[in-house]
């Protein structure tokens, strides 16, 4: 009898500890927010477009890690979706956009028909529009994201997107082409 | 003295030499060419910014472009002539790309700007030798092409371990360097000794592979009495890598992600030290080099200094090219080079050889088969990697694992792919995914770069949006001090009004109007009655009839509070109104008395009538009082006047100090000043109001 009430004593002795322990910790190390965000977003192209459906790249990963489809980011392409499926380990998915994966694009105003009247810079999300009120405007390249949405807000449509010119020092090496890549049995079985 | 070499590098291969063909005879020098076309990039790092116009005369050795950031070199005119272009133009690159460059014709006559007289570098501070290699164009010539001047800045300044002299030229076809030595060993070792004077290194080592025995009797016949070490190592390719022969000749293993400078260990080629001599001690910046023309498909082959920007095709016909034979190009060693597409292209700093194969020379590469894992890559790779593990990996693009078994530290020597027996193209797999990893990491570094600006973005809208709203907050709270005070006023006002049960003008105002719309609308319904006769008319006629009824009722009853309330003497609800009526019902009584009077009428008529005149006289005296008491409030001085008050000296005193203290108030409250102050000034007010009730209290009549 004396065993069996130590034995009941030492084990809620033990599950009081452990469970003061796990409360102090669980306020103690609290991680603030959703970890799993961070992660979505170092991954998504930050170009801030908008044309995911969410108003910029952190409200997308916040949706993905809610549960919403990785197949939506039209800038990030099939790279991006192969990497949050490798993250998140689901299945990657084509993607979902009408015109497919894009060239990568900069905006271009056509500086002399531009007015002045600064609603592409108030449309930039990254600030890379310089310009004043009735002043031309510019955009600076290196920091344009490619993301589109200062053409729409043109009122003289004089901003177009350009593809990003490139020359040998963007140039890379392909790999060579493959024929060796299945055993020929197996592809036998394939044909 | 030690016995070299010390060490030896982990594999390396012995592929053909095919050096004979090219080094038998002297370095010659073809015809000046026509037209020389400059690149602005011929170096690792940034290209350098034209400073030369179309149209400009140029002088040999005149600078075209300069470098305008640290991780770049200058660009000098080879020789004299007129700049006839500037743009892309043919370019020696494996992407057949063109690029930004500067076409001189020449004039044939060949001109220096101005004689410069040969200085002794001894009498130069290591400051001054450093800017002449910075200005001068110069970059290791050994066919990486980084710019010298970085290798020679920072660290360096606190003296080096040693200093390492590259004339190995363990590629194949390749001979430039050796015979550099033969020919130039003097200036080679002036050029070596403005380096020691620059570095102070402790021991100073030129390298050489035992397959040139007369460049390095040459270099030892040179040397004199200078305390360097020549030393001949073992035919071994790639031993002329950096990292290799820092091993061969101290036994040190440059780490991972670090340069030989953080061992204390400099390495320096042959040609760039005879570039140094030519820059410091001559004046003359890097305008030619000494480039290998060989392979079958030349008649003659040779080494030939020739100048910067001379197109390859005339270079490999002033070597007897073949053109029928001609299979390919090859820029650079057979092992590491590439075919070049276009003939046009000029030599740039960095073409330490060309080779005009044939077919036989250079056959198509056989079909790859797939790895075997026979191991013989990872015997021979000279850094030590594992080739086939790497291969799929970069198949599978799997970068993290390709870092994890250090693909950086590959240095496309290509000994795997040499002795791969199933002829897999490692070294293009390698180059694949380095630069995909490259371009992947600067996808993600743009991508940090973006999330930045449009964070910082985020917060300014935040903090503009804050600021505005606190702003209208102030505005809003300023306005509802004002509202509350303007409606606390009222208030009393209506409360006064209330306790006396009275209507005020505004109110009347509004019932009459509402009676009078209420009429118009039941005279519109009739005249549509009168129209089309229907039941729906009829009962809006009967139901307007009824609002306009109710409204000329409401109308009535507001009149005939408001005659009560005159008649009950209301005075506070419209003061003047009801002083007005007293005053006039008391003339009234007094002229009715008076006639009365007149009259003779019977004492008792009379004397009601006086009782009705005194009557009217106390109520008027009433009214005055309270005027008096309201008069502190509002409308002071006609209320006063109203009473005929003599007004006194302290009365005026107060009345200065309180429409003082009213101005201030409002002032205030226009201002927005906060609640404290606003009470604080409103208990001043009525601090004098109360100071001028008392002044004229006692002046007031009754």
């Amino acid at each position: 009898m004396t065993l069996i009430l130590t034995a009941v004593a030492v084990l809620s002795l033990l599950s009081l500890v452990f469970g003061a322990l796990l409360g102090f910790a669980a306020v103690r190390f609290r991680v603030e927010g959703n970890p799993i965000v961070e992660q979505i977003n170092a991954i998504l192209p930050q170009t801030q477009c908008g044309q995911c459906g969410y108003p910029g790249c952190r409200p997308y990963a916040e949706a993905i890690a809610a549960g919403d489809k990785i197949n939506k980011c039209p800038p990030g392409g099939e790279a991006t979706i192969q990497a949050l499926a490798d993250l998140l380990d689901v299945e990657p998915e084509p993607l979902d956009a009408a015109e497919g994966e894009k060239t990568p694009v900069v905006a271009y105003i056509r500086e002399e028909e531009c007015i002045g009247c600064t609603k592409c810079i108030q449309a930039c999300p990254v600030d890379a529009i310089l310009g004043s009120s009735r002043q031309m405007h510019t955009v600076i390249s290196s920091e344009c994201t490619g993301c589109d949405l200062c053409v729409e807000p043109c009122p003289v449509d004089c901003i177009e997107m350009r593809p990003i010119e490139t020359d040998l020092r963007s140039w890379k090496w392909q790999q060579p082409a493959r024929q060796y890549q299945i055993i020929a049995s197996d592809k036998e079985a394939l044909e | 003295m030690t016995h070299w070499p010390l060490d030896k590098f982990h594999g390396g291969i012995h592929p053909p030499e095919n050096k004979s063909q090219s080094n038998q005879g002297n370095i010659q020098y073809p015809p000046l060419p026509k037209r020389l076309i400059v690149p602005v990039l011929q170096h690792a790092g940034q290209p350098a910014e034209p400073c030369v116009e179309i149209g400009n005369y140029v002088y040999k050795g005149q600078l075209i472009a300069q470098n305008m950031t640290a991780i770049s070199a200058s660009v000098h005119a080879p020789s004299s002539g007129t700049v006839t272009a500037i743009g892309p133009a043919p370019y020696p690159h494996q992407s057949g790309e063109p690029y930004l460059a500067i076409e001189i014709h020449t004039d044939g006559l060949d001109l220096w700007q101005e004689p410069t007289p040969e200085i002794n570098p001894s009498t130069l501070t290591s400051a001054e030798i450093f800017h002449i290699i910075q200005q001068s164009g110069i970059v290791g010539l050994g066919g990486a092409g980084f710019p010298t001047a970085i290798k020679l800045s920072g660290k360096i300044m606190s003296g080096i371990d040693s200093l390492i002299i590259n004339g190995t030229e363990c590629e194949p076809y390749i001979t430039a360097d050796d015979l550099l030595m033969r020919e130039r060993a003097d200036k080679i070792l002036a050029g070596v000794d403005i380096l020691v004077q620059l570095t102070r290194p402790k021991n100073v080592l030129i390298a050489t592979e035992d397959n040139k025995p007369e460049a390095l009797a040459s270099m030892q016949a040179a040397l004199g009495s200078r305390a360097y070490q020549v030393v001949s190592i073992p035919t071994l390719y790639p031993s002329g890598g950096e990292r290799q022969l820092i091993k061969i000749l101290t036994g040190q293993e440059v780490p991972s992600g670090s340069l030989p400078i953080d061992l204390g260990i400099i390495c320096q080629n042959v040609g760039t030290a005879e570039a140094i001599y030519n820059a410091v001690v001559l004046g003359r910046p890097l305008i030619s080099r000494v480039t290998t023309l060989t392979g079958t498909a030349l008649k003659q082959p040779m080494n030939v200094e020739c100048l910067l920007g001379t197109p390859i095709e005339e270079l490999l016909e002033f070597a007897g090219l073949d053109k029928q034979q001609l299979s390919k190009v090859i820029v650079g060693g057979p092992m590491m080079g590439f075919s070049l597409g276009n003939l046009a292209a000029p030599v740039i700093k960095t073409t330490n050889c060309l080779i005009a194969g044939t077919a036989q020379e250079f056959p198509s590469p056989e079909a790859a088969l797939p790895c075997i894992r026979c191991g013989e890559c990872e015997q021979v790779c000279p850094s030590n990697l594992l080739p086939q593990q790497l291969l799929f990996f970069a198949m599978g693009e799997q970068h993290e694992q390709l870092k994890a078994y250090n693909l950086p530290d590959c240095i496309e020597c290509g000994a795997c792919a040499y002795v791969c027996s199933s002829k897999i193209p490692l070294v293009q797999y390698y180059r694949a995914a380095k630069a995909d990893i490259r371009q992947h990491e600067q996808k993600m570094a743009k991508a940090e770069h973006a999330k930045q600006r449009y964070e910082l973005r985020q917060e300014r809208l935040r903090l503009e949006e804050e600021q505005k709203a606190a702003e209208r907050q102030a505005r809003n709270e300023r306005l509802a001090r004002v509202k509350a005070a303007q409606e606390q006023a009222a208030k009393q006002e209506a409360q006064q009004a209330q306790s006396t049960g009275s209507i005020s003008d505004d109110e009347l105002k509004h019932l009459k109007i509402a009676a009078s719309m209420a009429q118009v609308a039941l005279r519109k319904a009739e005249k549509q009655l009168a129209l089309h006769d229907t039941e729906a008319l009829q009962t809006q006629v009967a139901s307007l009839k009824d609002a306009a009824k109710q409204a000329q009722d409401a109308l009535a009853a507001a009149q005939a509070q408001l005659a009560q309330s005159w008649a009950t003497s209301s005075p506070a609800a419209a003061p003047d109104e009801a002083l007005k009526k007293a005053k006039i019902q008391l003339a009234m009584r007094r002229a009715a008395v008076k006639k009365a009077e007149k009259a003779e009428t019977d004492e008792a008529s009379l004397n009601s009538l006086r009782q009705a005149l005194q009557q009217a006289q106390q109520q008027l005296e009433q009214l005055n009082q309270t005027h008096a008491k309201a008069s502190s409030t509002e409308n002071t001085s006609t209320e006063q006047k109203t009473a005929a008050v003599p007004i006194s000296d302290a009365m005026k005193k107060a009345k200065i100090e309180l429409a003082m203290r009213r101005a201030a108030l409002k002032k205030a409250e226009k201002a927005g000043a906060s609640a404290d102050e606003l009470t604080q000034l409103q208990l001043a007010l009525s601090e004098a109001e109360k100071n001028l009730a008392q002044v004229s209290s006692p002046n007031n009549p009754g």
